[in-house]
């Protein structure tokens, strides 16, 4: 239905916007304002007045849905234009397909949730103008969610480990760490919710997820993944400008936000960051072209971006998020130790690892000349010697983990990368256990949540992760082969070496059929 | 402030030691041998011997390493929560005062894993 101005003369730009939103709120006259927005006062953010919010973007609804039209229209052209032509054979090396492996079940899921999320804190808002734009960043990410699974969809007719992402997410041990990182966010409050994944993930850090993976996908000949990382990341700007609005509306509102506000900021700073360690691994070894180096994007996307971000932050009392001395020691290590990791736990994961060429350990010490030779070289050549001895290295005994991030216990002492960081504090009768002293201030601020985590390998030993009707107590139980059961990860196919996997075999003999008379 | 919520918030840990089938939890970590990523999360009988837990479950978990089987049990250096501490190889772990989700380390002098490099 089309509105018509009786004037028979056509709104202007700004006037249009101005009735097509705030003019379509109203004042509730029979209903409590408490009672239709319950969650405006429980974490303790005082706003005094809702219309003071600049609407950072200046969108109808029906402007909106025309250009996110024409944005899917060039997306599905180029995606079926891919899939038809066999592009997936152009990619560099078919080791690169564990990367989007990566991201189809580790970061996807997470923009479904991010749908949800601003969905809930849109509807929780009082005021017109951060309610439309939570709505728009709604359907934004919802938009996210789908192109990258139909974009993915077609490595998942001829690749291993694409098959079943939202079952995965559930239950898988590493994938609890993304999965819990956006869990805590959608059930805090609204505001923080804003200031977690508006503010600290979209604003903060989020060049350092889709930087690498979009350019990742373009080195690495990946044009599916590239045209959706694109389509995504034009929306970002909006995204961008609605986190970094909603913080200094935050701010202006009252100084009692102050504090409130600095906490969640040193939380999701350092939450996001954590979780970023799964972006540096893939950058510095998954990409077999090589963008830049994990160290290398954090100084540039967030030393230098971040840093000019929080001196204008300043003027509202608000400083730079806690623990970055420890965070710019450790540029040197993550990536390394995470690839440890999941090289070690290989038998465990729906991707594939391996040990990295001589160039590629070449790459890695000239760009971590403090680290990589020292610590991480002598290890990975260790393993490579051994597995060429027929002894590759499955760690089938399961790791301690951080109740917080829920990452295996892998980090190290700041300043002492050969010593592991461990932190503990006792809660009514109960130890738990943290990564860092990051994880563990988290834990101390809110304990009656995170002592509820579903941390993946306790619930192991409670016997949570097996099929249903599995009796753990028969004779030669394999307690592994059921949790992969569990997990939907087929064993010998999904997970061990790239070397000798289906994947290599498969990749091999298609790409010598669509290069070669053979 | 334990939590921010609308209402009464109140609700068991996750990790509860009843949750455990007559199980504990006990974490294990090597110093200077991070070949092994994180320490070892092990379920164990408070009743098991502690002498048992280094006989027949640490090979499981650390015997990969080549520094391993040249272990001096005699010589090793134990802690518990980052603090010195002598366990009892003869008694159990339970009468060694470990409790659900302690978490113990234990340094080999002398061994410092693949070339030195603390792997
Ligand atoms: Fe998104
Ligand atoms: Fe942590």
């Amino acid at each position: 239905m089309d509105m018509k101005a009786t004037s028979g003369k056509k709104l202007g730009l700004k006037e249009k916007y101005r009735h097509m939103t705030r003019g379509l709120d109203w004042e509730p006259s029979y209903q409590k304002k408490e009672d239709i927005y319950p969650y405006m006062a429980y974490e303790g953010i005082k706003i005094h007045d809702w219309d003071k919010w600049e609407d950072p973007f200046r969108l109808t609804m029906d402007s909106y849905w025309k250009y996110q039209a024409e944005k899917e229209r060039k997306l599905y052209a180029i995606i079926d234009a891919y899939a038809q032509n066999n592009g997936h054979l152009n990619v560099t090396d078919a080791r690169y397909l564990n990367a989007i492996k990566l991201f189809l079940t580790g970061i996807s899921p997470l923009e479904y949730m991010a749908h949800r999320g601003f969905a809930h804190a849109g509807r929780a808002f009082p005021g017109a103008g951060p309610r439309v734009a939570c709505l728009m960043q709604s359907l934004d990410e919802i938009r996210h969610a789908q192109t990258q699974i139909h974009a993915l969809s077609n490595y998942n007719k001829h690749y291993n480990g694409f098959h079943d992402f939202s079952h995965m997410l559930q239950r898988v041990w590493y994938l609890s760490v993304p999965r819990s990182f956006f869990d805590d966010a959608v059930t805090a409050g609204p505001f923080e919710f804003m200031v977690a994944i508006g503010f600290s993930f979209e604003y903060v850090l989020t060049n350092l997820l889709f930087v690498p993976f979009v350019s990742g996908a373009a080195y690495n000949g990946d044009m599916g993944t590239m045209t959706f990382g694109f389509s995504a990341q034009s929306d970002e700007a909006r995204h961008m400008t609605l986190g970094l609005e909603i913080i200094k509306f935050i701010l202006e509102q009252d100084p009692d936000n102050v504090p409130i506000v600095q906490r969640w900021i040193d939380k999701w700073t350092w939450r996001g960051y954590r979780v970023l360690t799964l972006v540096g691994m893939m950058m510095d070894y998954m990409l077999p072209k090589r963008i830049m180096s994990w160290k290398e994007a954090w100084e540039v996307y967030f030393e230098q971006n971040g840093g000019a971000l929080f001196k204008d932050l300043a003027r509202y009392g608000i400083r730079p998020p806690k623990w970055l001395d420890q965070i710019a020691f450790d540029k040197d290590h993550i990536s390394h130790q995470a690839w440890a990791t999941f090289y070690q736990y290989g038998a465990a994961s729906d991707f594939h690892t391996w040990s990295p060429t001589d160039d590629e350990l070449d790459w890695l010490s000239k760009k971590y000349p403090d680290s990589f030779d020292k610590y991480y070289r002598p290890r990975l050549e260790h393993w490579r010697e051994q597995a060429k001895q027929g002894k590759r290295f499955y760690n089938t005994t399961l790791p301690q983990l951080c109740q917080v991030c829920q990452i295996p216990m892998i980090f190290t002492e700041p300043g002492d990368p050969t010593k592991t960081c461990y932190r503990e504090v006792d809660y009514l009768g109960e130890k738990f256990h943290f990564c860092s002293d990051g994880c563990k201030e988290i834990f101390e601020n809110e304990p009656e949540k995170f002592k509820q985590a579903w941390l993946p390998v306790n619930q192991i030993y409670q016997g949570n992760c097996f099929p249903d009707g599995t009796d753990p107590t028969v004779e030669d139980f394999e307690p592994l082969a059921k949790v992969l059961e569990y997990y939907h990860v087929n064993f010998g196919r999904d997970n061990l070496d790239f070397e000798g996997s289906e994947d290599q075999k498969n990749f091999a003999a298609w790409r010598g059929m669509a290069t070669t008379n053979e | 402030m334990a939590v921010a919520a609308v209402k009464d918030y109140r609700f068991d840990s996750a990790d509860r030691l009843e949750n455990f089938h007559g199980n504990q939890l006990l974490f294990v970590g090597w110093e200077d041998h991070l070949m092994f990523c994180a320490p070892f999360a092990l379920a164990l009988p408070p009743s098991m011997r502690f002498g048992e837990l280094v006989d027949t479950t640490l090979p499981g978990a650390f015997g990969y390493h080549p520094d391993f089987a040249r272990i001096d049990w005699s010589a090793v250096q134990w802690f518990k929560s980052g603090q010195p501490w002598q366990p009892d190889f003869g008694r159990s772990l339970a009468d060694n005062g470990l409790r659900h989700k302690d978490v113990i380390r234990f340094r080999t002098p002398g061994l410092t894993g693949i070339d030195g490099s603390c792997s």
